[in-house]
């Protein structure tokens, strides 16, 4: 399938790609990797008359370090954000997710800032981006602003930006020496996840000092899962504490039910996938 | 738009349309339709290819993408009318019964091999994910992959270069040439 026509920009800087998107207006769309863009392409469930690419922008490449944070550039890929050293030291939640994410091909090609913009409930990096709080950064024609993880993501396929805005980085919070894991369920190799759960917990001495944990597809948006969170709390880190706080996980969820699961089944999963994501992030 | 790749060793600069796939780009502007297209849903990983030096599945990517990029595709493997180790593994291990996936299979492996020269079962397997073939069972490609690796490892010496006739030649194709093609030194490490 070939998909229609569109005119196609590849700006070299920030400020280029945020005028061409303001110059396109709602019909514009911006392409990075394109592992989830292309495909709507082709089946043409979308039809956008301007693509900006913004692949050409060394810019958006970069994984840095900026003080209390560490920060990736909307085009860092996939393969990059796996086999970062930072990120792994100060942002484990975000390794074990992405490593995850379909398959090497996708990977290589897919981005991290794609996927969080795309805003897929879905997909992988959500769920952690929401459970590290982490902060996007938006250009658009009168500069930059950052968004919150829970003010970002609005709906299904929704975020916070408008279509004249570019999201530029992710800044995530440093959580140095958490531990983390990303408990995902699906049916076959590289399909979405069903659910999955992304936690990440501070131990002290045998102690839950800090527990935070976001869902996968629970609802059109990631959510936290606060109960559990707060059960955890000051709790010694043994298999009963682990059971008895994941079983709240579905707490004040409403998942959808479509062809894969219905809510039901969903939310049986997310108390399920929460007890795993916890006991192999304690180890 | 005009873009320039280097497709297999060779530079071509080329008008295409934006919405132009990067596969079709091969196949129907350059005529290597070695490159297949399989579901056209980026599952298949059948019209994989490497793209400056990662695999990629090329009905994901739009050739406008590519400018400026080296791409090897499974046409670009051979050398001097010898197949690549792993070609010549997945001949060996019988690790195709259609071949449609095949050129994929092969061009997602090499990336692997890169990443993990020594990869067990259940790496080949994680490493193959994203490719998806109707008719092996994956055993055999499994195995394939395994005896490449084992042909391309540090130290297996000249003699694992000396894989078999040079199967590219059309006289060997004929099927007393395959049964008279010396069997595999090495069966890897997969039996």
């Amino acid at each position: 399938m070939i998909p229609a026509r569109f005119d196609y920009v590849a700006p070299t800087t920030v400020d280029e790609a945020v005028r061409a998107l303001a110059d396109a207006g709602e019909d514009g769309k911006v392409i990075a990797g394109g592992q989830s863009l292309l495909p709507v392409l082709r089946m043409r469930l979308a039809a956008p008359t301007k693509l900006v690419d913004i692949g050409r922008i060394p810019e958006l490449r970069a994984i840095r370090e900026d003080g209390d944070a560490i920060v990736i550039g909307a085009m860092a890929t996939h393969y990059e954000v796996q086999r970062d050293p930072l990120v792994r030291e100060h942002a484990a939640l975000i390794t074990a997710a992405t490593d995850t994410v379909a398959d090497p091909q996708v990977r290589h090609r897919g981005t991290f800032g794609g996927s969080i913009a795309h805003a897929d409930p879905a997909g992988d990096l959500l769920a952690p981006a929401l459970a590290m709080d982490a902060e996007m950064v938006v250009a658009g024609m009168d500069g930059r602003r950052t968004v919150p993880a829970a003010e970002y993501f609005v709906d299904f396929f929704t975020t916070a930006m408008t279509p004249a805005e570019l999201l530029v980085e992710v800044r995530l919070p440093k959580y140095t020496g958490w531990r983390a894991h990303y408990e995902k369920f699906n049916r076959v190799a590289q399909s979405w996840s069903m659910v999955a759960v992304a936690a990440m917990v501070r131990t002290d001495g045998g102690t839950i000092a800090e527990a935070r944990i976001g869902l996968t597809n629970m609802a059109s948006v990631p959510v936290r899962a606060r109960a559990v969170e707060d059960a955890l709390v000051g709790q010694a880190a043994t298999a009963e504490n682990i059971k008895a706080a994941a079983a709240n996980a579905a707490n004040g969820t409403s998942p959808t039910s479509d062809g894969n699961a219905d809510g039901e089944y969903r939310s049986h999963l997310a108390r399920v996938l929460t007890g795993r994501a916890l006991t192999a992030a304690i180890g | 738009m005009r873009i320039t790749v280097g497709v297999d060793g060779t530079r071509y600069t080329d008008d295409v349309e934006p919405r132009m796939l990067l596969v079709h780009y091969l196949r129907e502007r350059l005529g290597k339709t070695g490159t297949v297209v399989g579901c056209d849903t980026s599952n298949c990983g059948a019209c994989t290819v490497h793209l400056d030096g990662h695999s990629v599945k090329s009905c994901s990517v739009l050739a406008v993408q590519a400018d400026g990029s080296e791409v090897t595709t499974i046409e670009g493997l051979a050398r001097d009318g010898r197949m690549h180790p792993v070609q010549q593994a997945f001949r060996d291990n019988h690790a195709l019964q259609c071949g449609f996936c095949t050129p994929g299979m092969i061009m997602q492996a090499i990336d692997l091999l890169a990443d993990d020269p020594d990869p067990d079962d259940n790496a080949v397997r994680h490493g193959l994910e994203g490719n998806l073939c109707r008719c092996t069972g994956y055993q055999n490609i499994v195995r394939a992959v395994r005896d490449a690796a084992s042909k391309m490892a540090p130290g297996a010496g000249p003699a694992a270069e000396q894989v078999a006739e040079p199967t590219l030649d059309p006289a060997s194709r004929s099927s007393d040439a395959d049964i008279s093609a010396p069997a595999p030194s090495h069966t890897g490490g997969g039996s």
